[in-house]
């Protein structure tokens, strides 16, 4: 049988209040594994009875007092939580309790808390993604696995062992001091980001967008934003962010096909998000040091700023990408870097900065210098050579809708024009 | 029940997938696309994919010290797995229909090992085994 499906504001309301009630009940039981599994039934008992019987006055505090009380349950061991599972099911609707007389047990700063100790650098991305999205997101296992499109079991033991993992590292409960705090925060702006690209352009599989993380990266940035409102790295990964996923609807045709920026329908973009974005990106560069995630997010702006591609500001991401290449030695920077040379100074003086990247190893399984060569061979007038290497590209890329992107490059270029 | 129905491909499959027109192209996509959708949509489909080329496969096995020996040379194989489909039906029959018409898929003739025109590509369909409760 299908659980029925929660009504929409409850599911934001529940995944709003979930690291406020697992911070709640860590505090009292000092016990994470156990007390991220007692809110996650709360909140599934939530989703199943809220949309019937209506929302409490204090969702907050009756999710607290379910949480904790499963927690006892578990404390006391599974046969007497069977027999109250029994009774509770005969026993119908909890009655909403009293506010919370004790707001002490109420932290602002447990979304950052349970972050900073879901992204903790001991674990594994994967681990850390899946234990963010359930614990700190408040989504359900089986809602992860489907965005993840592994089975759901499998997606359970992950989070368990991520669990394990947390305990065995004997990471406290507490905010990280200060000098920990620069680098834990970097851990875990870095695993929210790889949320938001797993939904923005998945890795595998025939579907591109899977909106559904996207979003949620952005709203959990937006959490950790509203917390720490004067960090320019956060300011610049919200920027970022927004300004990529607002070309969302312009970046795939109709049968899922991608279209590049320079042909998308930039009327397709949406507006309030860019404008957003902009202003959040002019904001971050005047927080601090200017790292990766700020000149990445102003580099979005640049192009978004632009009404037609022929209008992007090709001078100025040039010189964003030559800042970049100064605080990052990755070799997808350089390729973009290239990009824009090619797009300053002709596809030839692009081609030469490529030159080197050929011996990186980093670069040799992965097919995007090949399509980098391609299209500036392609905007060269060399054609064959660019078929070649469309071709390779494609035989080297692990996305299908990108496989055929490539593949109808190579074909266009290889059929004689009239 | 279930099948597995199996798209193999020459040994020089891939290569010449690569060298279709745009047209056979885009045909092949689009049939792809719909055919997979509707047998979601009539709830048949378990799983589906498509495998990247075999250039960059590898063979794997464990050496003597138990650590792994790779060898990336697939001299001997005549065909690779280009992709698959898992389907739950009711019959072999329906696992045969849907196999027949995911044959049809639009495509230039590919050439097998011994030089003849495959005009529609065979589909392996394979009986997946269950446990005694699918008995």
């Amino acid at each position: 049988m299908m659980s029925p499906s929660p009504d929409l504001r409850v599911e934001r309301l529940l995944r709003d209040l979930a690291p406020h009630v697992l911070g709640a009940t860590v505090r009292r039981f000092r016990d994470f594994a156990t007390s991220e599994d007692a809110v996650q039934e709360a909140l599934m008992l939530a989703a199943m009875r809220w949309p019937r019987d209506g929302v409490p006055d204090n969702p907050r505090a009756w999710l607290i007092q379910v949480a904790q009380r499963r927690m006892l349950d578990k404390l006391r061991g599974d046969v007497s939580r069977r027999k109250r599972e029994a009774a509770a099911a005969a026993e119908g609707p909890i009655a909403t309790p009293a506010p919370l007389e004790d707001e002490a047990q109420l932290d602002p700063d447990d979304t950052l808390v349970l972050l900073f100790m879901c992204c903790h650098p001991a674990l594994t991305p994967a681990s850390a993604i899946a234990l963010t999205l359930r614990a700190v997101g408040g989504l359900t296992t089986a809602q992860i696995a489907k965005a993840y499109l592994v089975p759901e079991l499998t997606m359970g033991r992950r989070i368990s062992r991520a669990k394990e993992s947390i305990e065995a590292s004997g990471v406290p409960f507490s905010m990280p001091d200060a000098d920990e705090r620069t680098e834990r925060l970097s851990s875990a702006l870095h695993v929210l980001y790889l949320v938001f690209n797993e939904g923005y352009t998945t890795s595998s599989g025939t579907e591109l967008h899977r909106a559904d993380l996207s979003a949620e990266a952005i709203r959990l940035t937006r959490e950790v934003q509203k917390l720490l409102p004067n960090n320019g790295d956060v300011a610049g990964l919200l920027a970022l962010m927004l300004l990529t996923d607002a070309r969302r609807a312009a970046r795939t045709g109709p049968s899922g096909e991608l279209i590049p920026l320079d042909e998308q329908d930039r009327s397709l973009w949406d507006r309030e998000a860019i404008a957003e974005g902009v202003a959040l990106a002019g904001a971050a560069l005047s927080m601090g040091a200017v790292g990766e995630y700020q000149l990445q997010a102003t580099i979005a702006a640049v192009h978004d700023e632009a009404a037609r591609a022929e209008e992007t500001d090709w001078p100025q991401i040039l010189a964003l990408y030559e800042m970049l290449m100064r605080a990052s030695d990755s070799p997808v920077v350089a390729l973009n870097r290239a990009i824009a040379k090619a797009m300053v100074d002709g596809p030839e003086a692009g081609l030469a900065m490529l030159a080197p990247l050929q011996e990186d190893q980093r670069l040799q399984t992965n097919h995007r210098l090949d399509a980098v060569r391609a299209h500036l061979l392609e905007r060269a007038g060399r054609r064959d050579a660019a078929v070649e290497l469309y071709r390779a590209a494609a035989s080297k890329t692990a996305s299908e809708p990108e496989r055929n992107y490539l593949l109808m490059k190579a074909a266009k270029l290889s059929e004689p024009t009239f | 029940m279930k099948y597995m129905l199996i798209m193999n491909t020459p040994r020089n499959g891939y290569e010449q997938y690569m060298k279709w027109p745009k047209k056979i192209l885009e045909a092949n996509t689009a049939f792809m696309n719909t055919f997979s959708k509707n047998l979601q949509e009539a709830g048949e489909l378990l799983s589906t994919a498509g495998l990247a080329a075999p250039e960059h496969a590898r063979l794997v096995r464990a050496g003597k010290d138990r650590k792994s020996i790779t060898d990336g040379v697939f001299a001997e194989s005549k065909e690779f797995l280009a992709g698959y489909w898992i389907v739950d039906v009711e019959s072999p029959e329906r696992a045969f229909e849907i196999a027949a018409e995911a044959s049809t898929a639009p495509g230039l003739p590919v050439t097998a090992a011994d030089g003849t025109p495959i005009d529609h590509m065979w589909i392996e369909v394979r009986k997946i085994l269950g446990s005694h409760k699918d008995l």
